[in-house]
């Protein structure tokens, strides 16, 4: 089983999630973001790791200073995740229907 | 196209709904539930028992690419010809648990249509098995990058 990281598993936490919220306003660095936790830095800057490797948040480097963007387009992913689900569902019916359709009882 | 299907998956809740309309009569949508020759062809299962009677049970198995056998089963808890089938439903060897399945079938002008209730252990267990299509889709192409990856090297 590989550590994948996914979209899903970012979200499931409160603090991630937070951060998500701080982050869609405007870009902040990670001292600015951690600042507004009551968390040690060290699980913030992990929270951090695993937003950026799910790309949930990009890093732009400004002068010293690496600055976290949030990244809108994996969100709207995210808002989907149903919509795999409902064209699984949505194709096997319109099978079922086109069957039916062309239905001969037997004898 | 037009989205017929339509899910409904309210947050926290550990239930869904899926509708549908069918441009099928009532009889043969309901036929389509309880013959296992029918079930076969749409469901791209194979169906190894389906007793379509109340406390009946059914098995179905699908192979994936790979030759993995996955068996589905449950057991018909109701049976009204036409209006009704309540069923459980469970994945074998997956932790999605049991979810309790109430079908419901509308007569319209000609047409049919259907309300699958699914009601799941827990909220977390229904967001799981949602994303599992997801989760799939997103494997598939993780596996194909990696091979044009590795064919590069």
């Amino acid at each position: 089983m590989n550590l994948r990281r996914d979209v899903f598993q970012a979200i499931a936490d409160p603090t991630r999630r937070a951060i998500l919220v701080l982050v869609a306003t405007q870009s902040m660095t990670a001292g600015a973001i951690a600042s507004n936790f009551d968390t040690a830095r060290p699980t913030v800057s992990k929270h951090l790791q695993i937003l950026t490797e799910c790309e949930l948040l990009e890093q732009e480097q400004n002068g010293r200073e690496i600055y976290y963007h949030f990244n809108a387009k994996k969100m709207k992913e995210v808002a989907d995740f149903v919509e795999p689900f409902r064209k699984m569902w949505d194709e096997r019916l319109n099978k079922l229907e086109a069957i039916m359709k062309n239905y001969k009882p037997k004898k | 196209m037009e989205r017929k299907t339509k899910i409904d998956a309210r947050e926290g809740k550990q239930d869904l709904l899926i509708t549908r309309e069918f441009d099928l009569p009532l009889e043969l949508l309901f036929k389509a539930f309880i013959e296992p020759e029918i079930v076969e062809q749409w469901m791209g299962t194979k169906v190894l028992k389906l007793e379509s009677k109340k406390h009946g049970s059914y098995r179905f198995e699908t192979t994936d690419p790979k030759g993995n056998i996955h068996g589905f089963t449950g057991v018909i808890h109701e049976l009204v010809p036409n209006r009704k089938l309540t069923r459980t439903f469970e994945m074998e060897n997956t932790p999605f648990g049991v979810q309790l399945e109430i079908y419901d079938f509308e007569r319209a002008e000609g047409t049919s249509k259907l309300n699958i209730h699914t009601i799941f252990e827990s909220v977390t267990l229904r967001d799981e098995l949602l994303k599992l299509p997801f989760a799939q889709g997103i494997n598939f192409a993780h596996n194909r990058l990696q091979d044009v990856a590795s064919k590069l090297k």
